[in-house]
């Protein structure tokens, strides 16, 4: 049963003069994982940025057309609300450098002053931490400082963060560019089981990556959407030239 | 080959040269802390801790009016400059481009180079003219003047290196801004916040000129803060321009006592930098 939790509308971005997106449409559907690619520079980050309203911290941003999240625009709510229901990985392992990593799961309720109990805190922080394959490492050390783990684990902390928000949809923005290859297929490994409980939409520049994780593909060049479909059509049968000649390895 | 045996010279000679200058220039700072505390020692008891001064003549005394008077006026600078200064460091920080932010950049920096003694007189008139009276206050004024340009901008320079993916980590979990600036941004530059705090203290303890027409001196116990109270540095500057021999030794002693309170906060100062260091 496929449903659309996330519709992009003749979506257009940019800074000042400047339009990085170009009439952007394309479709998201409930727990599956779409992998947006393209060579740099091609307007990907800003994009998924806008997904969550980030874009918008950027000076001189602009941006046009509809984004819908559950059919309401995510421009006419409150951007707080927008990035509490989609949660975004960056590129570089972000987790909090003064917190314990308990703290760094509940960051989103701590920053935010969302007060609970000792016990949903347990559970929330076991459940993200299980969910995010992290659990079984970090389990005795839930009190040191997220900063001491491995870059692969670090990543995985702030992917348990974003799940602890229970987020319908999470961005991730090159997830495993600054990982090693095993920490990489870890976390790829983690995102085909995430999908039975959110959405996945991620961003990567990285071709096998996309054909191996995604179940939905949007091809992005020069910001615009080249092709958008199936990974097993995309991958097999472009209708497109041009994303023919970016899976062959001709530019990108 | 010559050549080579000559870049080498050369190079030797310059490396010795780096470290007999570095040297060098440390020396001044050994000779005078082994001045101050031959001086010093000689005169330093527990009497000259927990006594009132004596008239002269009479043999002994001590500060203990003008070290508990440093500490109050210190004090009373420190709660007033800090959360000004630590908010318009954030501001700074926050507002790299902004016009606004600009100037007060400028004025920051004028403020740091006005002379002490320029800002004690402004505290007279803007105090202890219309109180008619010197105060500990005015004297806390005048020094919380002089501390907030530094702590404005070891604060801004502190926030300013804290990297934006941390401010964006919390954007993304839907944190407002200000939620984001107060428990993110600011715990994360807290060591170097009160590293700079602790510098402009150890400043500020030294000061001198600004006292001398503000706290005025005292040589009674006072914790009146509307009253005139003795310091460290009045006294080194009262007794050391005395024709008293007695009382050259007490300025010696206190120049010891001030010596090692400011190293003392220039100390814990470098210990909180390390210690609290925010791995990235």
């Amino acid at each position: 049963m496929e449903s659309e939790i996330l519709k992009i509308d003749k979506f257009s971005a940019g800074f000042g003069q400047c339009l990085v997106l170009k009439d952007i449409c394309f479709s998201v559907q409930q727990n599956k994982i779409t992998a947006i690619m393209g060579p740099s520079g091609c307007g990907k980050t800003t994009l998924i940025r806008c997904i969550n309203r980030m874009h918008e911290f950027s000076p001189g941003a602009v941006y046009s057309g509809k984004i819908l999240l559950h059919g309401q625009d995510i421009y006419s709510m409150n951007p707080i609300i927008v990035r509490r229901k989609i949660g975004m990985v960056f590129q570089r392992p972000n987790p909090f450098p003064t917190m314990s990593i308990y703290d760094n799961v509940l960051s989103g309720f701590i920053l935010n002053g969302i007060k609970l109990k000792k016990e949903e805190k347990d559970q929330i922080v076991f459940n993200s931490l299980q969910k995010a394959g992290l659990w079984e490492e970090v389990k005795d050390n839930l009190h040191r400082k997220g900063t001491f783990l491995s870059g692969g684990q670090q990543q995985r902390l702030c992917i348990a963060r974003a799940l602890a928000m229970n987020p319908d949809i999470i961005l991730l923005d090159e997830p495993t560019s600054s990982l090693d290859p095993k920490s990489t297929l870890l976390i790829e490994q983690l995102m085909e089981e995430l999908k039975q409980s959110v959405t996945i939409l991620i961003v990567t520049h990285n071709i096998a990556q996309a054909a191996r994780v995604s179940d939905y593909v949007a091809f992005i060049y020069l910001g615009e959407l080249v092709e958008f479909g199936p990974s097993k059509k995309i991958f097999t049968a472009p209708e497109n030239k041009k994303t023919e000649e970016y899976l062959t390895g001709k530019f990108g | 080959m010559d050549n080579l045996r000559i870049r080498i010279l050369k190079d030797k000679i310059f490396s010795f040269l780096v470290v007999i200058l570095a040297f060098l220039a440390c020396l001044p700072l050994f000779l005078i802390l082994g001045f101050i505390i031959r001086n010093g020692a000689l005169s330093i008891n527990l009497d000259f801790f927990i006594h009132l001064p004596k008239p002269v003549g009479v043999e002994g005394g001590g500060i203990s009016n003008a070290i508990v008077g440093t500490f109050i006026i210190v004090f009373i600078a420190f709660i007033i400059a800090t959360p000004f200064a630590i908010f318009a460091g954030i501001y700074l920080s926050e507002n790299r481009k902004n016009l606004l932010a600009e100037i007060m950049r400028v004025s920051v920096d004028i403020l740091a180079s006005i002379p002490s003694i320029v800002i004690g007189i402004i505290a007279y008139l803007w105090i202890v003219k219309p109180m008619k009276s010197f105060s500990a206050l005015s004297a806390g004024v005048a020094l919380a003047i002089i501390m907030l340009p530094v702590v404005i901008k070891s604060t801004e320079e502190t926030l300013a290196m804290i990297p934006y993916s941390l401010k964006e980590a919390s954007f993304a979990l839907g944190v407002p801004y200000y939620r984001t600036i107060l428990k993110v941004i600011f715990p994360a530059g807290l060591s170097g916040v009160i590293t700079g705090i602790l510098i402009a203290i150890s400043r500020i303890a030294g000061e001198t000129a600004p006292l001398l027409f503000t706290a005025f001196g005292n040589p009674f116990m006072n914790l009146n803060i509307t009253k005139p109270m003795n310091t460290i540095t009045l006294v080194v500057f009262n007794y050391s321009t005395s024709p008293y021999e007695q009382w050259h030794k007490i300025a010696w002693a206190a120049s010891l006592v001030l010596l090692i309170i400011v190293l003392g906060f220039n100390l814990l100062s470098r210990i909180i930098s390390r210690k609290w260091k925010v791995k990235f």
